[in-house]
């Protein structure tokens, strides 16, 4: 299978300190790739270089095997990549019709096909397309998220840390709809600290650590690996 | 006392005070929107109103006034595009402290260039004539500025409050004042939307001197520091980030203040009228700090 995302010797920096030491990485297309890493092995800082919203320091981020290193986030998003950022970042005070408008800033055409999609997969969201999104519920405003992430019909879409601060229930409701996204056609590039539902939905793990890789495996070989699972299984 | 209580002289003070309150507010919004999505009190506001005052004369004498208001205009609103660009752009990863030190820079540069191009005299501002005729409201006569400044005033808020509330402009304006990353991650372009908020901001301020200074003509380099500083006021009062809080702070205060100006003179208060403002000032930093709609914490991660 072809990769959708390659990623060569990226490194990141922020002021002094290398948060990112040079990984290299690909996402076959199609397919969920996951992190994951203790806090701080340098997981977020690879997703935001390669959403753009951090400048690599070296290293190479190529998109359907075009150059788009240390472009602007508005030229990422539109060539079909799009972030879901760690703890959700809804637009609070607008409406979650609003927000999933927002979703498809740069799109000119007509938003009812995929409005119909994102309420398929979120009933939830229909019911309160008028609510202001502060006022849904940790699970609903990640739904919600990952419903304005789609809104841009996007080709990868990555998420930090889908499953941070909700409850075992909803976080298998998160799970569900990552495959479900991914059946229908899109690749997902995941981040997790929950070590254990990532590897058992993911096709192919990397595992980081300190801003390195230092593993690789599909998602069954690193669920069986030793050091996987007395560092992050717990088990 | 006669002369107080009489209708035509209370209409006569009220139609002013509502008068000065809007064209307060059309310097307020810009303030309050520029805060809205920088967390930045942009110092050199008031000195671009003063500009655009000094540009209405400058232009005027050259142009017949019909095409010198569209050119005042539209000098106005790239002067303000300009600053932005020039002074607070290059500083948007800096502490905002260094922002807030480069708009008195600004204001500065202005204010002395004012002070070379005119030499420091006071030069009159043009009388237009559709704004200076002479009507009469319920026996009360005044000038036509100040019927036409509320009005003017409530269509502009009509016409922004729509911009921001069911554009997809408006919509990114939001979402910007909300949060800057995450905007980038919609795809919106913060510098665009930023340069969109000083256009209107100085939009309203070059409408506002029009108004501004048809009524009160002399305009010296500092011609924008009161009024700057009394719209500011009525931004914080309204709660520094609401564009109908610093309306609601600007026609308080003034009409506030042109009624302590219409106070019989034996009274001797007249002279208090601007203490008055910022005594309001005073009063709402220590009982509500964040104003009449002010958020609560407006702090930006």
């Amino acid at each position: 299978m072809r990769n959708i995302l390659e990623i060569r010797d990226l490194q990141v920096h922020y002021g002094g300190i290398e948060a990112v030491k040079g990984i290299s990485l690909d996402v076959p297309e199609g397919e969920i790739v996951t992190l994951i890493g203790a806090n701080g092995a340098g997981k977020s800082s690879t997703l935001r270089a390669i959403a753009g919203l951090v400048k690599p320091s070296a290293g190479s981020i190529s998109f359907q095997g075009e150059d788009i290193t240390g472009k602007d986030s508005n030229i990422i998003v539109s060539r079909g990549i799009t972030l879901v950022p760690e703890g959700r970042r809804i637009f609070p005070d607008m409406t979650v019709l609003e927000n999933l408008k927002i979703g498809a800033y740069l799109r000119k055409d007509d938003l009812t096909e995929d409005l119909n999609w994102v309420y398929d997969l979120f009933p939830r969201l229909k019911e309160r397309s008028w609510q202001a999104g502060g006022t849904l519920s940790g699970g609903e405003q990640q739904m919600l998220a990952v419903g304005r992430a789609l809104m841009s019909r996007p080709k990868v879409i990555m998420m930090d840390e889908p499953s941070l601060g909700l409850a075992p229930i909803i976080v298998k409701g998160i799970f569900d709809i990552i495959k479900e996204i991914n059946k229908q056609g899109v690749t997902v590039l995941l981040i997790e600290q929950n070590a254990n539902m990532a590897l058992k939905t993911a096709n192919l793990g990397y595992v980081m650590e300190t801003g390195r890789i230092t593993l690789t495996g599909t998602g069954q070989e690193l669920l069986t690996n030793e050091a996987v699972k007395a560092a992050y299984l717990g088990t | 006392m006669e002369q107080l209580l009489s209708a035509e002289y209370i209409v006569s003070i009220l139609l002013s005070g509502i008068s000065l309150g809007g064209q307060l507010a059309l310097i307020a919004i810009g303030y309050t929107m520029v805060y809205g999505i920088l967390r930045l009190i942009n110092f050199a506001h008031g000195d671009v109103f003063m500009v655009a005052g000094l540009l209405g004369i400058y232009i005027s004498a050259a142009l017949p006034m019909y095409i010198a208001i569209p050119v005042v205009i539209a000098l106005t609103i790239g002067l303000g595009f300009f600053i932005e660009r020039a002074a607070y752009k290059p500083l948007r990863e800096a502490p905002r402290m260094s922002v807030m030190i480069s708009a008195i820079g600004v204001s500065y540069l202005l204010q002395n260039t004012a002070t070379y191009i005119t030499g420091g005299q006071p030069m009159t501002y043009p009388a237009i004539d559709a704004l200076t005729r002479t009507v009469s409201i319920a026996g009360a006569s005044t000038k036509l500025v100040v019927i036409i400044t509320p009005i003017l005033v409530v269509v502009l808020i009509v016409l922004l409050t729509t911009l921001i509330n069911h554009t997809k402009i408006g919509m990114a304006m939001r979402a910007v004042s909300k949060d800057f990353e995450t905007s980038r991650l919609m795809g919106i372009k913060i510098n665009n939307v930023i340069s969109m908020t000083f256009v209107i901001g100085s939009g309203l301020a070059v409408v506002g001197s029009i108004l501004y200074f048809t009524t009160y003509p002399a305009i010296t380099p500092t011609a924008g520091a009161m009024p700057g500083l009394k719209s500011f006021v009525a931004a914080v009062f309204g709660g520094i980030g609401s564009i109908p809080g610093a309306v609601i702070g600007a026609f308080l205060i003034g009409i506030c203040e042109t009624i302590i100006k219409g106070l019989p003179s034996s009274w001797n208060v007249s002279v208090f009228s601007d203490a008055f403002t910022f005594a309001l000032l005073i009063v709402i930093l220590t009982c509500k700090p964040t104003g009449l709609f002010g958020e609560k914490a407006t702090d930006k991660v």
